[in-house]
C-alpha cells in the first residue's frame, strides 16, 4: 500500500512542476514587457533598465522560471503590477475568505449529501426517489452563476429580500465577521455539489442494500435504523468521501465565478479583477494556488480511498 | 457543471460490437420520459436562439427608451436603454455556437488521444494520460482566464481552450472504453492483414465506443454552454456591445431589482439550454448502461 501511496504523491508533485510550466509559459506569451507595464509609457531608460534588473527580466527564460518558481515556493509571490503592492499581502485576507467560504459549503453539502442519498436509496424507485433524481439532474445541469443569479432574485431582491444580493465585507474584514454576506455564496457552492455527491451516495447505498451482510442483519432481527446507520452506511460511504474530496478540489475553480456573482471578496473574485487588468503576477499565483488545492485534494481523494478500502489497504503488504 | 459526470460513465461494459452503437443507444434512450423532454426542450431553445433574430422587433444595439424602463416593449429596456427582448432573441447564436464549436473540437481530440492511448499502450500510454493529468489539473473556467489574460479575450483562443482542457477529460471516458475493445480479434485480424493504424483507430475501435462518445459529447456540450455564458457574464467573453445571454447578465445585473426580465431572460434561457441538454444526456448514460444505477 505505502509504495502505491507514494508513487501516487510523486506524480502530484510531477503534475505540479508541469503546471508550474505551463503557467509561466502561459504568461511569457504576453506581449511587451513587464518593466514597462508597471512603471508606464513615459518611464526613464534608467528607471525601466533597474526594474528590469530587479525582476530579473535580462536574463534567460530559464532563470527567470527558477526565480519565479522558487519564489511561489518560499511565499514570496511577486508585486502586483495593478496595484503595486505585494502579491502575497493582497491575497493573503482574501485566501482566508475563500477558504471559509468553500470550508462552510462543503461542511453543510457533504453531511446533507450524504443523508439525501441514504434517503433516496432506502426509497429507490419511489417518488420521492424520482422527485429527487430529477431535481439532482436539473442542479447539476445549470451552470454555478445561473443558480447565484436565481437565488439573488429570490432571496435578496424581488421575492423576499432577506439576504444581501453583494457581499458588503469591508477590506481588511474576515468572511466569518459577516456570515449574512456569506449565506448566499455558500447556498450556491453546496446547491452546485449536492447533486453529485448524492448521486453518488444513492447509487454505492442501493448496492450495499442488496449484499447478503444487510440481509443477515435484517433476518437478525435488528431495528432497521441500526442496520441502515451502524452496518450499511459506513461501508457505502467510501465513494462518496471521494467524490467530496473532488467536489472540494472542484470547489476551488468554482469559487472564480460564484464569487464574482456576489462581489465576495476572496481569491475568485480576485482573479476576474487581475485578468481584466490583465494583472500578470496576481493571475500566476492564483492559477498556481488554485491548481495546488485542485492536485492536493486529488491525491487527498485517492489516498482516503485507500485507507477508507480494507481490501485495497491490505493489497501491497 | 462539474467533473465527475453525475450521469453513469458508459465505460465498464462489454461492448456490443459492429452494430451501431450509437444508434442502438439513442433508440433505447428516446423511450424514456426524460430523454423526450429534455430533447423537447433542447430543439426549442435552439430554435429560439437560431430563428430568434428573425422575430425581433428590434436591433439589439439600437436605443429604443429610456434606460430600465418596463413600458416599452414586450420585456421593457436593457440598462443602456435597448430592447431587451431583442436582444435576447439575438443574443442565443453565439451562446450555442461557441459552445458547439468547442464540444466538437474538445471532443475531436479527447477521442483522438484516448482511442492513440488505448491502442499504443505502454509508454505512450502513460505519457499521454500524464500530460492529461496537467491539463486536469486546472478548472477549465481558469484554464481559460490564464489564456485570456495572455493574449486577450479572442474568441477562437477562448473556443480553442474550452476544447483543449474538454480533451482529457473525453481522452480519459474513451481510453477506458477502448481498451476493452482492443483486445479483440478483429483488432488483431486488422494488424495481421496490414491496415494503417489511423485505420485501425478509427475504422476498428471508434465504431465500437460511439455509445459512450454520445455521452461524452452530451456531457461536453452542457459544461460547454455553462462555460461559455460563464466566460461572457465575467465580461472576458464577448465584448459590448454584442447580444449574448451570458454579456446580458453581466450588463444587467446590478439593476435586476429595477428590470428583472434583462437578467432573467438570458439566466432562465442558458438553465433550459443546460437542462435540456444534461436531461437528453443522462438518457443517453441510462440506455448505454441499461442499469439505473450510477
Amino acid at each position: 500500500m505505502s509504495r502505491f501511496l507514494l508513487r501516487r504523491l510523486a506524480l502530484g508533485l510531477l503534475t505540479l512542476l508541469l503546471v508550474s510550466v505551463v503557467v509561466f509559459a502561459a504568461t511569457q506569451a504576453l506581449p511587451g514587457d513587464a518593466a514597462r507595464a508597471i512603471l508606464g509609457r513615459d518611464a526613464t531608460p534608467q528607471r525601466l533598465a533597474a526594474l528590469r534588473a530587479q525582476l530579473h527580466l535580462n536574463q534567460s527564460v530559464f532563470s527567470q522560471y527558477g526565480h519565479w518558481l522558487s519564489g511561489m515556493l518560499t511565499g514570496n509571490l511577486g508585486t502586483s503590477a495593478a496595484s503595486q503592492q505585494s502579491v502575497s499581502s493582497l491575497l493573503s485576507g482574501r485566501i482566508g475568505n475563500s477558504a471559509f467560504l468553500v470550508f462552510v459549503s462543503a461542511l453543510v453539502a457533504i453531511p446533507l449529501s450524504i443523508v439525501l442519498g441514504v434517503w433516496m436509496a432506502m426509497r429507490r424507485d419511489k417518488l420521492a426517489d424520482h422527485v429527487g433524481s430529477t431535481v439532482s439532474l436539473v442542479l447539476a445541469a445549470l451552470p454555478e452563476f445561473v443558480i447565484g443569479i436565481l437565488l439573488v432574485v429570490v432571496f435578496a431582491t424581488n421575492v423576499f429580500h432577506s439576504l444581501p444580493a453583494v457581499s458588503l465585507i469591508p477590506p481588511g474584514d474576515h468572511a466569518w465577521q459577516h456570515l449574512n454576506d456569506v449565506i448566499l455564496p455558500a447556498a450556491t457552492l453546496v446547491l452546485a455539489v449536492t447533486p453529485y455527491i448524492s448521486r453518488i451516495m444513492r447509487g454505492s447505498m442501493i448496492e450495499v442494500l442488496e449484499s447478503d451482510y444487510v440481509t443477515m442483519a435484517r433476518l437478525k432481527g435488528l431495528p432497521e435504523r441500526t442496520v441502515i446507520w451502524r452496518h450499511a452506511v459506513p461501508n457505502a460511504i467510501v465513494p462518496a468521501i471521494q467524490v467530496s474530496a473532488l467536489q472540494l478540489a472542484w470547489m476551488a475553480g468554482g469559487v472564480v465565478v460564484v464569487e464574482f456573482v456576489f462581489s465576495f471578496p476572496g481569491i475568485g473574485a480576485a482573479l476576474v479583477d487581475a485578468v481584466g487588468n490583465r494583472d500578470v503576477p496576481v493571475v500566476q499565483a492564483l492559477t498556481m494556488i488554485i491548481a495546488a488545492v485542485y492536485v492536493v485534494l486529488n491525491v487527498g481523494a485517492d489516498m482516503a480511498t485507500i485507507l477508507l478500502t480494507p481490501r485495497l489497504r491490505t493489497a501491497g503488504r | 457543471m462539474t467533473d465527475t459526470a453525475l450521469t453513469p460513465s458508459a465505460a465498464p461494459m462489454a461492448p456490443v460490437l459492429r452494430q451501431r452503437q450509437w444508434l442502438a443507444t439513442l433508440r433505447t434512450a428516446l423511450g424514456f420520459t426524460r430523454t423526450r423532454v429534455g430533447l423537447l426542450i433542447f430543439v426549442v431553445m435552439v430554435l429560439i436562439a437560431l430563428l430568434g433574430p428573425l422575430f425581433a422587433p428590434h436591433s439589439p444595439t439600437e436605443f429604443v427608451g429610456a434606460p430600465n424602463s418596463s413600458s416599452t416593449g414586450l420585456f421593457g429596456t436593457d440598462t443602456l436603454g435597448r430592447d431587451v427582448f431583442s436582444r435576447f432573441l439575438y443574443g442565443g447564436r453565439s451562446v450555442l455556437g461557441l459552445a458547439a464549436a468547442a464540444t466538437a473540437f474538445g471532443v475531436a481530440l479527447g477521442v483522438a488521444i484516448g482511442l492513440a492511448a488505448a491502442y499504443a499502450g505502454g509508454v505512450a500510454d502513460e505519457v499521454l494520460m500524464r500530460i492529461a493529468d496537467v491539463f486536469l489539473a486546472f478548472p477549465q473556467i481558469v484554464l481559460a482566464l490564464l489564456v485570456v489574460t495572455a493574449f486577450g479575450p479572442k474568441l477562437w483562443l477562448i473556443i480553442l481552450t474550452v476544447a483543449i482542457s474538454h480533451s482529457p477529460r473525453v481522452a480519459r471516458v474513451m481510453r477506458g472504453a477502448a481498451l476493452q475493445v482492443v483486445e479483440r480479434d478483429f483488432v488483431r485480424a486488422a494488424e495481421a492483414v496490414g491496415e494503417k493504424r489511423s485505420r485501425i483507430l478509427f475504422a476498428e475501435l471508434l465504431p465500437n465506443v460511439t455509445s459512450p462518445l454520445l455521452v461524452e459529447t452530451g456531457l461536453r456540450l452542457t459544461y460547454s454552454i455553462g462555460l461559455m455564458a460563464g466566460i461572457s457574464f465575467l465580461g472576458l467573453g464577448l465584448q459590448p456591445p454584442h447580444a449574448d445571454w451570458g454579456l446580458m447578465i453581466n450588463e444587467n445585473r446590478l439593476d435586476v431589482t429595477v428590470q428583472p426580465w434583462a437578467v432573467l431572460l438570458p439566466v432562465l434561457a442558458i438553465a433550459l439550454l443546460t437542462v435540456g441538454t444534461n436531461l437528453v444526456t443522462d438518457g443517453v448514460a441510462r440506455a448505454s448502461i441499461g442499469v439505473d444505477r450510477s
